[in-house]
């Protein structure tokens, strides 16, 4: 190795044909010059190619105090019998697949059979858990799902490239992917696309559960909460200590205290928005060791001009 | 002296001999390639008009042999860095007739394996978002940062210290070659002519390059794990992924790079130069990494083995008894300790041998590849039955078209540029004229964690 620092003189060479040192140290300082401005690149591009990505269709819902409200769930599995008393498929299940247009074989709200530690089954309704510590969001390359005031994580379809590390990031595996061209109705082509609604539908993107959140602000009720034949699912705002289940009105920080709520994995800290109130639909009957439930059906594609081709 | 002259004369014809002739087999080759490739490509045409649906891909298992193949072709672009730069450092003499082709490998392959990862986007026109709207948060654009600095580093690793021998074309190829091929040669050596002055800069870049080139390449292989090991996933929510993926990439880079060695010496004529102490000495390093593999391994799998608890059961039961056992079980006999003990048997231990051991390594590795991928995404995370991965032939064509396309662009590099650094060749053989002291690696030293195994 030649020893750099001994060289005080300039060197040229009659034969050396290439840049001298002090040529070559010009040109490799224009050269960083050029390479600088990366690190804020990014930034720069955003402002003039990109657009501002679709956050709501409007303000966010406020509540009286006039702070914005904080939407959250809770489902009491005490009253959750996967729909065996009616002979259907889980109502709640269904009511999100028509209301949202939801391909097959997404079920964004999904009612899984989990066993009982001393035997039996319960159903649970499993929706997108809106993590306040959201794992999906932290690993996203695009920001193309976020939080919003609201508390809620939403995707943005239009930006979304596809490369599917939020759903290996999600630990509840509530998120779906488009791998075909999905299904559209009319009258979901007919609505101008936003996060909050998810419609039209877009190919190679991801999808899941939105938390309803422009119907909460019209003073609707999700789908899935609507559906419920047992009145099992409360949908609410933390910020004013309310929730509902369509029947009755309640305090929803006491609902959680007096029943022992729980989140799903609060071990893994993702803060869910979604609780839980232990149960396998004991109050409206349902015994244990009665397993199995009707599958899920989406009735809707059989609708859609063209959707018998579509590959599942 | 006059043997002197004779050997540099033999060299240098030896070198420049594939870029002179070109046989028929090298066009029923290329033909043989370019069909694979065009197969790929169909594939690929199908899967950008009706999407991922036509892979075996669901919402369950999301990745599949795409990224398994990223992984793979990540892995082995460390071939270039350990053999150029660790030997370069370490100053292993016999490094030299080799090292240009672990380059070749680690550019083409860090090329390819990154085509990989747009070929898996379910929307590959937004890729240019990542730019737009890149979030430093994000593991993937920790890859994006990662792999492109790597890719620059290894080009330019590549271009330096082939500056000399492009000088040696270009002065020794007129009215050989077409025109089009001098023109390169005469742009691409800009100006050699092998002063001194250029000489102490081309050595003190190298020299500043082969130091930074390590820890970029470590950091690249890390990086990639940790697309990976940043999720809350239990198979893959583990503090030894990034060394575990950097020891498997060193592992595969030497496996790809000694059969490389072995086409090339065979077609080309370069047994002089590539001798079987070339392949026993890397085999002895193909020993030892895969002494670390089992050791990483054991580490991993003890600790999981012996208490058995959540989801960490369900994932070791399919690796080891269940529906992967099978090739699991080959990746560790046939893929870690079978090559050692053909590497350290007396009666293997030669180029057959370590070539054997090579083709077992290279293929284990990516059969690994593909349980951390696939396996990892099997175990359920919520109450229902593990979900099933089948590839379909979209995947596998465009797998195919993938490695042709990586061993069409290494077919094209060795018709243009010398497979052999003829300077560093000729400076070592003057070395060892001079003083012919030991060897600087030696071959027990390489050897010794594998008794360990």
């Amino acid at each position: 190795m030649s020893e750099i620092g001994q060289e005080s003189t300039e060197e040229r060479h009659p034969d050396a044909s290439g840049l001298n040192r002090r040529q070559f140290l010009k040109y490799l300082g224009f050269g960083a010059m050029g390479v600088a401005p990366l690190p804020i690149l990014p930034s720069i591009l955003s402002k003039t190619v990109g657009q501002d990505v679709v956050r709501s269709d409007g303000a966010p819902a406020e509540a009286p105090n006039g702070r914005v409200r904080q939407w959250t769930m809770v489902i009491d599995l005490r009253y959750c019998d996967g729909c065996q008393s009616q002979g259907t498929p889980p109502q709640c299940t269904r009511a999100c697949i028509e209301g949202r247009f939801v391909p097959e074989p997404q079920e964004w709200i999904q009612i899984y059979e989990g066993e009982l530690p001393g035997g039996g089954t319960q159903f649970m309704p499993t929706p997108c858990m809106h993590c306040q510590n959201a794992p999906c969001v932290n690993v996203c390359p695009v920001a193309a799902t976020f939080h919003t005031p609201e508390g809620t994580v939403l995707i943005d379809q239009d930006r979304c490239i596809g490369c599917r590390i939020c759903m290996a990031a999600c630990p509840y595996d509530r998120r779906f992917f488009n791998w075909g061209t999905p299904p559209v109705p009319p009258e979901s082509r007919l609505a101008d696309y936003s996060p909050e609604h998810q419609s039209p539908m877009r190919k190679g993107t991801v999808v899941k559960c939105d938390f309803c959140p422009e119907m909460a602000r019209a003073g609707t009720l999700p789908f899935c909460v609507q559906a419920c034949p047992n009145n099992a699912i409360y949908y609410g705002d933390l910020e004013e200590d309310i929730a509902t289940n369509g029947d009755a009105i309640v305090s929803a920080s006491q609902l959680l205290s007096q029943n022992q709520a729980y989140r799903l994995k609060e071990d893994l800290k993702t803060k869910p928005r979604v609780y839980y109130i232990a149960g396998h639909g004991e109050a409206v009957g349902r015994d244990a060791f009665t397993e199995g439930r009707e599958p899920t059906e989406w009735p809707w594609i059989e609708r859609v001009k063209g959707a018998r081709e579509w590959k599942r | 002296m006059e043997a002197v002259a004779d050997w540099r004369e033999r060299l240098e014809q030896t070198v420049l001999a594939p870029v002179i002739d070109t046989s028929r087999w090298y066009y029923l080759w290329v033909a043989f390639l370019l069909a694979v490739l065009g197969w790929g490509l169909y594939a690929y045409s199908v899967q950008l008009r009706d999407g991922l649906i036509v892979t075996g891909m669901r919402d369950r298992i999301s990745w599949g042999l795409y990224i398994t193949t990223f992984v793979f072709f990540i892995g082995i672009s460390h071939a270039g860095t350990l053999i150029s730069a660790i030997l370069r450092v370490s100053q292993a003499g016999w490094r030299t007739p080799v090292t240009r082709m672990a380059e070749f490998i680690t550019a083409v392959s860090l090329a390819v394996g990154a085509m990989f990862v747009i070929i898996d986007l379910g929307r590959p026109d937004r890729l240019l978002n990542v730019i737009i709207y890149g979030r430093w948060q994000s593991p993937i654009v920790w890859d994006v940062v990662a792999i492109t600095t790597y890719l620059t580093a290894s080009l330019m690793y590549l271009f330096l210290p082939m500056i000399p021998d492009l000088a040696l074309f270009r002065d020794r190829l007129p009215g050989k070659v077409p025109r089009w091929k001098l023109w390169i040669y005469r742009i691409l050596s800009v100006g050699w002519v092998g002063s001194n002055a250029q000489r102490r800069s081309l050595a003190s870049a190298i020299g500043l390059l082969m130091i930074l080139i390590i820890p970029i390449a470590v950091s690249v292989h890390t990086v990639v794990s940790w697309i990976f090991a940043m999720t809350l996933r239990e198979p893959w929510n583990s503090t030894i992924f990034g060394a575990f993926f950097v020891a498997g990439a060193i592992f595969s880079g030497i496996a790809v790079l000694i059969l490389l060695m072995a086409v090339l010496r065979k077609i080309y004529h370069l047994e002089e130069y590539i001798t079987e102490k070339h392949f026993v000495y890397l085999g002895y390093l193909l020993a030892a990494m895969a002494a670390i593999m089992i050791y990483a391994n054991l580490s991993e799998f003890i600790t999981v083995g012996y208490k058995l608890e959540g989801e960490g059961e369900f994932h070791f039961r399919q690796l080891f008894l269940g529906q992967f056992a099978g090739f699991y079980w080959y990746y560790f006999v046939g893929g870690l300790v079978l090559p050692i003990v053909l590497v350290l048997l007396p009666w293997t231990r030669n180029i057959r041998g370590v070539v054997v051991a090579s083709i077992l390594v290279a293929v284990a590795m990516w059969v690994e590849r593909f349980f951390i991928v696939v396996a990892g995404l099997r175990v359920p995370l919520m109450p229902y039955e593990p979900a099933s991965y089948t590839p379909t032939w979209v995947e596998w064509s465009v797998m195919s078209g993938g490695f042709a396309l990586f061993a069409l662009l290494i077919t094209l590099f060795v018709k243009v540029f010398p497979i052999i650094s003829v300077w560093e060749v000729v400076e070592d053989h003057e070395n060892a004229e001079i003083s012919p002291g030991p060897e600087r690696l030696a071959p027990e030293e390489a050897a010794a964690p594998a008794g360990g195994g």
